[in-house]
């Protein structure tokens, strides 16, 4: 097997160990007596000092464990969690992402002043050393019991500098148990057989032993017991006292020591459950999931047109089989959305403090699972919108007051799926969009003329428009008109849409809808023309035939009476401009784009597909209408439509033919 | 074998004497294509027109499973549709577009042979006399009696062509 390169693993590692930290600070920094959480911020940085030591993060490794230090005090009640603290951790995290992504920079003045800060926050005094040496030593009598794997000295790991080490904790008694040693004629020389009990008494933490193994802790079982707290008098007399029974030579391990590992191994053992595999490794797989769901329903096809009962009984199981590998893939490909929400607790966390104002965050529907290229590329947009609510929409605590709301602003965060959509809503409840100030800002900047009558959709659209700002003033956060277009473009490239509300006075909604975009959707087959089509079958709402008298009198008006309510239709025949006869009776396939409900006037629907969705071509991405295309059974192509641009092409023809008739 | 594919853009000779070709016809005339570029050649496969798409890749096609684009550049070079015959084949390329590597099948109503060209055979596309666009054309390489044309493909597929008329060509 092979290994991508460990500092890269590393860097992935430590991103997502400074991201818990974060979490974990930020929750804190709520409830300052959250034992759990200074647990948690610990375990992070000791993990962090841990691994960057072994991957040569040198200068990481000595600053964090400062931090370390700090968080070791509070977890052992020594001083009490601040607000001041979290926020120095907090900046010596930043600091410490720094570390990790360029070690070989010049960090050093930038270390000093933030651990002077750190010092500051623990205890007021500067004098980090005098703090440890405080605290008187207690001796503890830990029991470890340690096994290594077997085949660890052929991979370098020799166990009797372990040892060594643990010795110089305390005063220690080894014993080995080499009743796993077989017979003379079965012993493989390079394998080890001998696992071994050690007893330690030491005035060191537990920590303190997990560093010893370190490096080895991953492959290795280990049990450490805390036995008794000794006095230090108490020191030498310990080993020989009845808690410490179990010390016979060659007796194996108690069941109960093994049985029971201590907290810190049981989230070790927890986290390695998840195996970290790279994207285009689960891209890769996906592809051949689809290359097998494409085989398959050409299996279904031949099976479905031969009498042969034992081949459709076969061809039933494939389609069946392929059908939850592909709902598998895809749960693998989803992530939940708590990630992506969590990073902006902490912006908002700096932005409350830049600005002066008091934000509070409340994210919703984090459970919310999309698409892992999806996540990622939203977080930038996002940003900018929460900048902006925060810097433009929110107002300062006085004017919040004075108009009679609470004291701290609120922006909501939350995502929802909604009929193959991901739902993402910011609001906030500040002043809302100023739809005076927009409408003058982009009558200057020559983006509208004077007086044009635009709906309030089109104008709040305008705040998208590259270079376009209504902030009077430039702040460090936003205000420079760059960030709201990048939202636009970024969006637009999701294939999603931006819809805006806003109320003055009560504060603004933007919700972004972006597609799920997973690689395979079920689709609902339709034939225009000669050309067959698929259409997202979570856009679809229902199918029905035009009728002969609807079809005619809709040569002036295209939309037919559905329930009482009015539903334009589109004809695709034109849309495309087969150029071929009509079929006799046309369908219309309903469908809802977001607010409006669109009928799509097809010659045949021909059924549901399971549609794996294939990128089109670069030489076709000015072609709106098409999301991609598909493989059919019978190894034809079929383009899969784009429902919401079909509708804007559809509207633009559509004015195009007014204009000209 | 990007960066060859790269450095194609900027010259196609590359100080290289000899340029192993892949030789077809499209509409009477002989074309060639660097023979590295050739994925594969193919016959006629059951085509899909994309409404709404640059006349000159109005279709796609089904490349083991990859959808494809199919261009015609007799588009290009405003040449005459010549129903499809026994010879008719796709060439299958793949060239790199700003930056890219994308595969793309070619039409052409012959497939000819993979031959060597010599560098000294070969002329700049002549500034008159011909009404084709001369930056679509690499240079014009003299075999006998008659030109082999090397179209310059990175231009043509980016270039701006007419969107599709009232009927696509094939479908």
């Amino acid at each position: 097997m092979s290994f991508p390169d460990p500092i890269a693993v590393f860097r992935t590692e430590a991103a997502e160990l400074l991201e818990q930290i974060e979490a974990g600070l930020l929750d804190l920094n709520v409830n300052l007596g959250d034992k759990d959480q200074v647990d948690a911020v610990f375990r992070g940085l000791h993990t962090l000092k841990g691994s960057g030591a072994m991957f040569g993060f040198e200068a990481l490794a000595a600053f964090t464990h400062h931090c370390e230090t700090a968080f070791d005090r509070v977890r052992k009640g020594e001083v009490p969690a601040t607000h001041a603290l979290v926020t120095a951790v907090l900046e010596a995290k930043d600091h410490m992402r720094a570390l990790v992504e360029t070690p070989s920079g010049d960090h050093e003045a930038m270390s000093e002043v933030l651990l002077l800060n750190l010092r500051h926050a623990v205890d007021g005094s500067g004098d980090p050393a005098a703090a440890p040496a405080a605290k008187t030593p207690a001796q503890t009598l830990f029991k470890i019991c340690f096994s290594l794997p077997r085949n660890c000295m052929a991979n370098g790991t020799n166990p009797l500098p372990l040892l060594d080490e643990l010795r110089d904790l305390g005063t220690c008694r080894v014993v080995a148990d080499r009743s796993g040693i077989p017979a003379l004629d079965a012993l493989v020389a390079t394998d080890l057989h001998i696992t071994w009990d050690v007893e330690l008494l030491t005035d060191q933490p537990r920590s303190a032993i997990d560093d010893v193994f370190i490096f080895v802790m991953d492959d290795m079982d280990l049990a450490v017991e805390e036995i008794a707290v000794a006095a230090p008098e108490a020191a030498m007399a310990a080993p020989t006292r009845p808690a410490a029974a179990p010390v016979a030579a060659e007796t194996p391990a108690p069941a109960a020591a093994l049985a029971a590992p201590a907290p810190g191994d049981a989230k070790a053992a927890k986290a390695n459950e998840n195996v970290r595999v790279p994207a285009e490794k689960l891209d890769e797989l996906m592809d051949r999931v689809g290359e097998l769901v494409i085989a398959q329903s050409r299996l279904s096809q031949l099976a479905g047109g031969s009498g042969d009962l034992t081949l459709r009984a076969v061809s039933e199981d494939v389609e069946r089989l392929s059908g939850e590998l592909r709902d598998t893939m895809m749960v693998l490909r989803m992530v939940p959305v708590t990630h992506l929400f969590s990073r902006f607790r902490r912006l908002v966390h700096d932005l409350a403090n830049e600005t002066g104002k008091r934000i509070e965050l409340i994210t919703e529907g984090e459970t919310t699972e999309v698409d892992k290229s999806v996540i990622e590329r939203l977080a930038d947009p996002l940003v900018h919108l929460v900048r902006n609510s925060c810097d433009h929409g929110l107002e300062t605590a006085d004017e919040r007051l004075a108009s009679g709301k609470t004291e701290a602003g609120h922006i909501h965060l939350s995502a929802r799926q909604q009929a193959g959509e991901v739902i993402i809503t910011i609001k906030d409840d500040g002043r809302g969009i100023n739809k005076d100030r927009v409408r003058a800002k982009a009558e200057s900047s020559g983006l509208i003329t004077a007086n044009a009558s635009l709906s309030d959709q089109e104008l709040y659209q305008l705040i998208f428009q590259p270079g376009f700002s209504t902030a009077s003033e430039v702040t460090n956060l936003s205000g420079r008109g760059v960030g709201m277009d990048v939202v636009k473009r970024t969006i637009d490239a999701l294939r999603g849409t931006i819809n805006v509300v806003s109320r003055p006075g009560e504060g603004s909604e933007i919700s972004l809808a972006i597609p799920l975009t997973l690689a395979i959707i079920d689709g609902l087959l339709v034939r225009v023309g000669n050309g067959r089509y698929v259409i997202p079958l979570s856009a679809v709402e229902e199918c029905l035939e035009l009728s002969v008298e609807e079809d005619m009198r809709s040569r002036g008006r295209s939309f037919i009476s559905l329930r009482d309510s009015l539903v334009p239709f589109l004809r695709l025949r034109d849309l495309f401009r087969t150029g071929t006869k009509p079929d006799q009776f046309q369908k219309v396939v309903v469908i809802s784009t977001g607010s409006e409900r669109v009928g799509l006037v097809v010659d045949q629907i021909i059924g549901d597909h399971q549609t794996v969705i294939k990128g089109m071509s670069k030489l076709h991405h000015d072609v709106a209408t098409f999301s991609g295309a598909t493989i059919l059974g019978d190894g034809d192509v079929a383009l899969i439509l784009d429902v919401g641009h079909l509708v804007a092409e559809g509207q633009q023809q559509e004015a195009h033919l007014r204009a000209a008739g | 074998m990007n960066q060859a594919i790269a450095k194609l853009s900027e010259d196609l000779w590359n100080g290289r004497d000899e340029l192993e070709v892949l030789t077809f016809e499209i509409a009477g005339e002989t074309f060639a294509l660097e023979a590295f570029i050739v994925q594969e050649i193919l016959d006629l496969l059951p085509e899909t027109s994309v409404p709404g798409a640059k006349a000159f890749v109005g279709a796609v096609i089904n490349f083991r499973g990859k959808v494809i684009p199919l261009a015609d550049i007799r588009l290009a070079f405003g040449m005459e549709a010549t129903k499809p015959t026994i010879d008719s084949r796709i060439i299958v390329i793949e060239i790199e577009i700003d930056g890219e590597p994308v595969l793309a099948g070619i039409r052409t109503d012959k497939v000819n042979e993979v031959t060597t060209l010599l560098q000294s055979a070969s002329e700049p596309p002549p500034s008159v006399g011909m009404r084709w666009r001369p930056d679509f054309i690499n240079c014009l390489v003299k075999r006998g009696s008659e030109f082999i044309i090397l179209p310059n493909l990175q231009v043509i597929f980016s270039a701006k062509h007419e969107h599709a008329s009232a009927t696509t060509p094939h479908g």
